[in-house]
């Protein structure tokens, strides 16, 4: 019986983990799949953190004054792609710097979300709780209370399983969905090899008679849809309300885990999934203390939070394993001219 | 990087003209912006040049920022003439404030005061040398990206902080991850006293003297950049390392010592902000400073000069914003915050395009100059 006990915690435990590991992974999986497009077609975004907060923003607001999902995500769609094409004028059509365009976007929108938020919604740069009808709805909670009630072994696996799997928003089971599409798309289509080969040696695509600023502008567009969707997910599903600066890194954490996924989308789905975990590690130990025989005393939160950055740091640095960048990743492109 | 001169541009439309220019469009959109939201753009002028020069404590809130926009603004400009993008200053600052800090707390007792203020000084400038010298050194020998490496490092510094104010430095019995105060012979005298001393009555401000510093800094760094020999291979291995490397400059060490100079003028905001303002170490003194820095640098042109007068407008707009939010209900420093990314954009990222409209406007001057027949135009 007490062991019966114990099992049950313990499914408790690590489901909930499991469970929170993927809503915190989503919105870096959704970032990170938008920073593979556009890096493997050669631009650099370091502006998905912006991209993230200003759809963010425009997601919530338009949830909150519509009441319309549709209106919000497809709102929050829009200026996602508004933002990339911003992009794609500064460093595609003409030859700007991608890094600091990357960091335009992403210091605009920090504070353009504030000046609108306070001025539209008077309360301290928030808007308010999205409505119920608005907020994405958990999907096959149904099945996770079947496995709950199962004989035998409903109170630990199925619980372990329901918290785990089930009752998640569309977005997360979306995000896997879409990776799976990206990776089609990337590495199955002739668009996605024209898309590589525009990263790897533009000039050859060219060549081929290839538009380099078309295949570019094409994979911004997408990635401004799923920087939109990362976006979107954090105030219809992991928060109850856009809050000032609410993306907190998770853009650059994307990035980092689409360098540490060495640029391809099961890496970089493996890489965000890693980082998901340590976060929801990290959540769950604050305040909680070591084991005596490892000295005891606070576990470093801290240090958990900084390990996604520093393994990405060690892992550029060709210490374990290597991760090499497309080729022409951050040079812009200037066709010759005859 | 987007520094060099545009051909088909006058010098001078380069220099001065296309600056002020992505400056203006910069303005036109967030007063633009700040029209939609209901202010004033004109009011918002007026109050917020009040602020920033209307009266002398404003005007010493004014140079205290601009001292740490001073900072910033010249590591980042370093780091371009050598032709790196140093998107770290944040994390350099955090850590030349945490060793400011550090130092502070540990040698008040057993330095004597002449050798304090140095110490802290050196500090400040290792620490943020450091934090940027391991970014460096992983680019030149092993080929990761300072953009990216500068990045990851701002996220460990300020985790290290955290880590370091919550676990060991918090003062005891206090509930804010603050450290003690700092013993009064390691912080910076503040202007107020040092004009006091000299009879010249100055209101009370964060204005210490660092300001000082970044005064001296100024000319330091362009004589280091245009008149050493080590500065000649920092600009030559940014302009063309193969050419630099061909000319006998290692490419690897010069990259290394360019991030690390740059980390080291980063990492005397901890000076200013640490041991100057505040008096005891906290979370989050940088406060965004490090990128503040990026536009400062930008619009400044990467030159010394220019870089002063742009530390003194994000200095003006920092004091101003901070005034407005008391004078305009709803108007907040977040305004400023847009700013800034306006002006990285403007006169950072669409500066090719931007060069592009005017090389046309000024085809289109010319053209019309030159048909009566009379065709100065410029000289140029």
């Amino acid at each position: 019986m007490d062991e019966a006990l114990n099992l049950a915690a313990w499914a408790n435990v690590l489901g909930t983990l499991v469970g929170s590991t993927l809503r915190v992974a989503t919105p870096l999986i959704l970032c990170a799949l938008a920073g593979v497009l556009s890096e493997r077609s050669g631009v650099v975004d370091i502006g998905l953190e912006g991209k993230m907060l200003m759809t963010a923003f425009v997601a919530a607001s338009v949830g909150v004054l519509t009441g319309s999902t549709v209106l919000a995500l497809g709102a929050a769609i829009v200026a996602g792609v508004a933002l990339s094409m911003l992009h794609g004028y500064a460093c595609v059509s003409h030859p700007g710097d991608q890094m600091v365009t990357g960091m335009a976007l992403t210091l605009t929108a920090g504070g353009f979300t504030m000046v609108v938020a306070l001025a539209a919604f008077k309360t301290g740069g928030q808007t308010p709780p999205l409505p119920a009808g608005v907020r994405a709805e958990p999907w096959l909670a149904g099945v996770g209370q079947a496995l709950e009630a199962l004989p035998l072994v409903g109170p630990t696996l199925g619980r372990f399983l329901s918290l785990a799997l089930f009752g998640h928003t569309l977005f997360v089971y979306g995000a896997f969905a879409l990776a799976g599409l990206v990776w089609w798309l990337v590495y199955r289509t002739r668009f996605g090899l024209r898309l590589r080969a525009a990263g790897e040696n533009p000039a050859m695509v060219d060549a081929a008679g290839v538009s380099v600023r078309k295949l570019r502008y094409q994979a911004l567009a997408l990635n401004g849809v799923l920087a939109a969707l990362a976006g979107s997910f954090l105030v219809l599903a992991l928060n109850p309300a856009f809050q000032p600066h609410m993306t907190a890194g998770r853009g650059f954490m994307a990035l980092a885990a689409l360098i540490f996924g060495k640029w391809h989308p099961r890496g970089a789905v493996l890489a965000c999934l890693l980082f998901g975990f340590m976060d929801a590690v990290a959540i769950r130990l604050q305040g909680a203390q070591l084991p005596a025989a490892l000295g005891g005393g606070a576990v470093p939160v801290q240090a958990i939070q900084a390990l996604p950055y520093v393994l990405t740091v060690v892992l550029l640095a060709g210490f374990i394993g290597h991760a090499v960048a497309p080729r022409a990743l951050g040079t812009p492109y200037v066709k010759e001219r005859h | 990087m987007s520094t060099s001169t545009f051909p088909g541009l006058p010098r001078w439309v380069d220099v001065v003209v296309l600056p002020a220019f992505s400056l203006a469009l910069a303005l036109g959109v967030a007063a633009l912006v700040s029209m939609a939201v209901g202010f004033d753009p004109g009011q918002v002028l007026v109050l917020l040049v009040k602020g920033a020069f209307g009266s002398r404590a404003g005007i010493g809130y004014t140079l205290y920022y601009a001292t740490t926009f001073v900072f910033t603004g010249l590591a980042v400009a370093v780091a371009l003439h050598g032709g790196l993008f140093n998107i770290g200053a944040e994390g350099q600052a955090t850590v030349g404030g945490l060793f400011v800090g550090l130092a502070a707390l540990a040698w008040a007792a057993v330095l004597p005061p002449v050798l304090m203020l140095p110490a802290l000084v050196l500090a400040g400038a290792l620490g943020g040398a450091l934090w940027g010298a391991v970014p460096g050194a992983l680019q030149a020998w092993r080929g990761s990206h300072v953009v990216i490496t500068t990045i990851m490092f701002n996220f460990v510094a300020s985790a290290l902080l955290s880590y370091l104010l919550v676990n060991t430095l918090k003062a005891p019995g206090q509930m804010a991850p603050e450290s003690a105060a700092f013993d009064p012979a390691a912080r910076l005298p503040g202007m107020h006293e040092l004009l006091g001393a000299l009879g010249i009555a100055w209101p009370r401000t964060p204005l210490n003297a660092s300001v000082l510093l970044a005064v001296a800094a100024v000319p330091l760094v362009h004589l280091l950049l245009q008149r050493t020999r080590a500065g000649y291979a920092l600009r030559a291995v940014g302009h063309a390392p193969a050419a630099a490397h061909y000319a006998g400059i290692r490419p690897a060490g010069v990259t290394v010592g360019t991030m690390a100079l740059s980390g080291a003028l980063a990492g005397l905001v901890g000076v200013n902000e640490i041991a100057g303002m505040h008096g005891r170490l906290l979370l989050d003194f940088v406060a965004g400073a490090g990128f503040t820095g990026i536009a400062v640098s930008l619009i400044g042109r990467n030159h010394p000069v220019g870089i002063v007068f742009a530390a003194l407008l994000f200095g003006a707009l920092y004091q101003g914003g901070a005034e407005l939010s008391f004078e305009l209900p709803g108007f907040s420093r977040d305004m400023v915050y847009m700013l800034q990314g306006l002006i990285v954009l403007f006169a950072g990222a669409l500066t090719p395009a931007v060069a592009g409209w005017l090389r046309s406007g000024l085809r289109a001057l010319r053209g019309r100059a030159a048909a009566p027949g009379a065709g100065e135009g410029g000289g140029g």
